[in-house]
């Protein structure tokens, strides 16, 4: 058993201490808009923030993240109104497939609330997420669309 | 040789998915538009026709065929449908009919293949008078209530009008009446001159549930009582599964039941997929890896080698008398070149979830063929069409791969095995990278032949390699002859070569190792552009011609290629001066018939490090139905091609593929992203894809550029292996 806090919510899981934090998110939580893409922290898909910070939930397990506040995408908007980068992610339609978009929101929002007004070095240097349908120039724009709002 | 000879596995499948979905149902050719007793949908709103619902408080639920994997059909496909319905744009949502209702109405909504960038441009006739049909009976419907004539009334915005009175009525109101009438035999449909939905860059409609992580991809379905497997397919193809040793993992957590998959595979059945994983890793599995056990990328290159000169060989595209213009030429160019394979690595690993019971299969998944998986699910379940289905969901990325239903079929035999029980098979990311369906390894010998006075007499570009149609569809070929082999080098067609030349040989030396390919988006004409707009820049060094204006001189008969690549040209400032140290270099192609071209600039620090600054990139689709959406696919393709250029190539050790993760096989980031300027310049007549061309002139453009940075010429991909990377 292991007690996750996630999105606010104290969870009382049936899963076993050293299993990933992704699988325990996805399958026994039942939130499944962290997605999967590689297992090995490469790709950031399964990216969610712990205690603040954007993590690859892939690579930490369950009792490393026991005790400690996870955000997941679902837990990103808050009392119904979107975080700034979900909205701004639709007033510049950066999506293709979507399917890497949880992971790099959760990189974006982690950025922005330790620097407000990243540079183009800042974005290179923290966002590392792989999409494959390649919506990096939209995911560069929308995030100066933000800071220069 | 017999470890080449290639699997047939496939063909059965496809003989099979034909029948299943009616043989002589001609692609748009029958398409009945309603008629006197209203269809209903499932909240039992009527449908006008099979495209368009209208609900009673006026929301218009557009049915989409093509599947959505990123590349923005739903949303163009829906702007085609409303502008001629002339509903509230505000109003519209979109629903997928599924294969087995598309087989059950006769094939009412067509073809649901979504590949070869064919999503648009080869339904927006049928879907445009799917709206146009609609609008026209929803305001006869309204001219029957008013008692007027219909030519009095006219409709806009979901609201029509008795343009005498000024009586208004809305589509929601009328709907129910509408359904009821006899469709018109033929409608007129817009000029898209005239458009005012479709034609603009409009915003996805599929964005919001996107960044709440709401939208449910085949990864994330759940239902009742589902459990969930992990499988292992026998690593090298053409071999089988030998034994396993389950005992080995009896009472591990959550694990139910271990099946055979086929002949070839293992799964691990489990209440998660964690747990599934985990014993499936524990368990020992023997395979047999059969013929192909012995094969390697060195192997296959030196097959593809030998088919490089003489022999028998494919011709695609040929005039005047190659031989004698060579043998007669003033000078002469040659090169050889390679592309090897690429696997698709959608982010979402491949996964289906099949429910199976003695009447009945049903399958959830994301497919770039509802249609194909439909037939899958039938041959794998043995059951009739009547009893399965399939519900499509939203794709993790497709890019030709989810094209195939190897997955599918996966699914479907695990479920069989365990009757009742809802299973997700979810392949690992090590599965995926191992299994694919991989872009064909090619290598090309081209000689070129010049007169005195230095033009261009003679061209003959042999092709070495794989034929994807050989393996996946057989039907596909020409008394032997892969047609698609000469995608971009044909003599006429939506994928035509660029260049007139007096006396031209293509050719093509088929040689199917036993990896299995597939149609990687943008397919041949990644290695086909690559290597004919490098060797056209080798061609203009030769005879010391700016790349240019050498290209000008055999573009005369090819004005659409040309216009796409003056407009780069002039973007970037072609013959005028970059900035220190910057190169530039151009490539153009014509496929999916559309054409693009691209101009790079880079700089090359220490002739290995390549910093990407600045792509212009100009795309002529004929009409442009979301020029927003298209700048997009625009970019990203450059992530895609750029990638497969950089990072890409999957080679073969032991008869397996080596890489197995995105730390084996990288994908580009952020970081190395160069701002991407798009020219999209419709010129009207005809209809273009957009999803896949430019992919293929990335890497040209990029390669030319360096080689004006350091006179060297690269002519293998990818660079990794020639320790080139991003700067």
């Amino acid at each position: 058993m292991a007690n996750l806090t996630i999105n606010g919510k104290a969870l009382n899981l049936d899963v076993e201490p050293d299993t990933p934090l992704l699988w325990a998110i996805r399958e026994n939580a039942g939130l499944t808009g962290t997605k999967y893409g590689c297992g090995i922290a490469q790709c950031g898909a399964c990216t969610v923030h712990i205690d603040g910070v954007a993590t690859r939930s892939c690579g930490v397990t369950v009792s490393e993240a026991d005790g400690k506040q996870i955000t997941t995408i679902e837990g990103l908007a808050a009392n119904g109104v979107l975080h700034k980068v979900q909205q701004a992610w639709i007033e510049n339609d950066v999506p293709q497939c979507g399917y890497c978009q949880s992971g790099m929101i959760m990189a974006v929002a982690a950025l922005l609330k330790e620097k407000p007004k990243p540079t183009d070095q800042d974005i290179d240097d923290a966002i590392t997420n792989i999409c494959r349908c390649g919506t990096f120039q939209q995911v560069r724009e929308a995030i100066h669309a933000i800071t220069n709002a | 040789m017999n470890k080449h000879v290639s699997p047939q596995m496939n063909r059965r499948a496809f003989v099979i998915g034909t029948a299943a979905v009616g043989a002589g149902l001609a692609l748009g050719l029958d398409i009945p538009f309603g008629g006197p007793t209203a269809v209903r949908a499932a909240d039992g709103s009527p449908e006008v026709n099979a495209w368009v619902v209208i609900r009673p408080d006026d929301t218009v639920v557009i049915r989409i065929a093509r599947s959505e994997m990123g590349q923005g059909t739903l949303t163009g496909l829906a702007q085609l449908v409303a502008e001629e319905l002339e509903c509230d744009w505000s109003k519209v949502t979109t629903e997928f009919p599924s294969p087995g209702q598309n087989v059950a109405r006769k094939r009412v909504w067509g073809d649901f293949s979504t590949g070869g960038s064919r999503g648009i441009r080869t339904s927006q006739d049928y879907v445009r008078k799917g709206g146009a049909t609609a609008r026209v009976m929803l305001i006869q419907a309204a001219a029957d209530e008013w008692k007027v004539p219909a030519s009095e009334c006219s409709a806009a915005n979901s609201v029509i009008t008795h343009t005498p009175s000024g009586k208004t009525t809305t589509y929601g109101k009328v709907a129910e009446a509408a359904a009821k009438l006899t469709p018109p035999a033929d409608v007129k449909l817009k000029d898209p001159k005239d458009w005012k939905i479709a034609g603009k860059g409009l915003k996805r409609l599929d964005t919001p549930d996107k960044v709440t992580g709401t939208t449910v991809y085949g990864i994330d379905v759940k239902l009742p009582g589902m459990l969930n497997a992990a499988i292992k397919d026998c690593p090298v193809t053409g071999g089988k599964l030998k034994s396993y040793d389950e005992t080995k993992i009896v009472g591990m957590k959550g694990v139910k039941k271990v099946v055979k998959v086929g002949d070839t595979a293992v799964a691990v059945v489990a209440d998660t997929f964690w747990h599934a994983k985990t014993a499936l890793d524990a368990m020992p599995i023997v395979w047999d890896e059969g013929p192909n056990a012995k094969v390697s990328s060195a192997s296959i290159a030196q097959w593809l080698s030998e088919g490089l000169e003489g022999g028998p060989a494919y011709v695609g595209n040929s005039n005047g008398d190659v031989t004698t213009a060579l043998a007669g030429a003033a000078k002469k160019v040659e090169a050889v070149y390679s592309y090897p394979y690429q696997n698709h690595a959608t982010l979402e690993p491949m996964n289906a979830t099949a429910l199976y019971t003695a009447d009945k299969c049903e399958v959830w998944c994301g497919t770039q063929n509802g249609e194909a998986a439909f037939a899958a699910t039938l041959e794998a379940s043995e059951l009739s069409a009547d009893k399965c289905d399939v519900h499509k969901l939203m794709l993790g990325g497709g890019f030709g791969r989810r094209g195939q239903t190897d997955y599918v079929r996966q699914a479907v035999l695990i479920a069989k095995q365990m009757p009742g029980t809802p299973i997700k098979l979810l392949w690992t990311r090590e599965e995926d990278m191992t299994h694919g369906r991989y872009h064909p390894v090619t290598q090309c010998k081209m000689t070129a032949g010049f007169d005195a006075d230095n033009n261009l007499i003679a061209w003959h570009m042999r092709i070495s390699g794989q034929s994807i149609q050989f393996t996946l569809r057989p039907e596909g070929l020409q008394n032997g002859m892969d047609p698609s082999t000469f995608q971009g080098l044909a003599p006429k067609g939506d994928a035509a070569f660029g260049y007139s030349v007096p006396n031209l040989m293509i050719d093509h030396s088929m040689r199917n190792p036993h990896i299995i390919p597939g149609f990687w988006r943008g397919v041949n004409v990644n290695h086909n552009a690559l290597y004919v707009e490098c060797f056209v820049d080798e061609m203009a060094l030769a005879v010391k011609q700016d790349p240019l204006e050498f290209r000008r001189k055999l573009m005369k008969d090819h004005p659409k290629n040309l216009a796409v690549l003056e407009a780069v040209a002039d973007k970037i400032g072609w013959g005028k001066p970059a900035p220190q140290g910057v190169y530039r270099g151009l490539a153009h192609y014509n496929g999916f018939g559309s054409y693009v071209a691209a101009a790079a600039e880079v700089s090359v620090t220490d002739g290995s490090r390549i910093k990407v600054h600045r792509i212009v990139a100009a795309t002529d689709p004929g009409y442009a139905v979301n020029p927003a959406q298209i700048e997009r696919q625009v970019s990203g393709s450059f992530v895609y091609g750029l990638t497969g250029l950089f990072y890409g190539g999957c080679t073969v050790k032991d008869g397996r593929i080596e890489q197995t993760n995105f730390d084996t096989y990288n994908s580009m980031r952020i970081n190395e992203m160069p701002k991407v300027e798009s020219i999209v310049m419709p010129s009207g007549g005809f209809w273009g894809g957009v999803g896949e061309p430019t992919i293929c002139v990335a890497g040209p453009a990029v390669l030319n550029a360096y080689f004006a940075a350091t006179g060297k010429r690269i002519r293998s991909v990818p660079l990794r292996d020639q320790n080139i990377t991003f700067a």
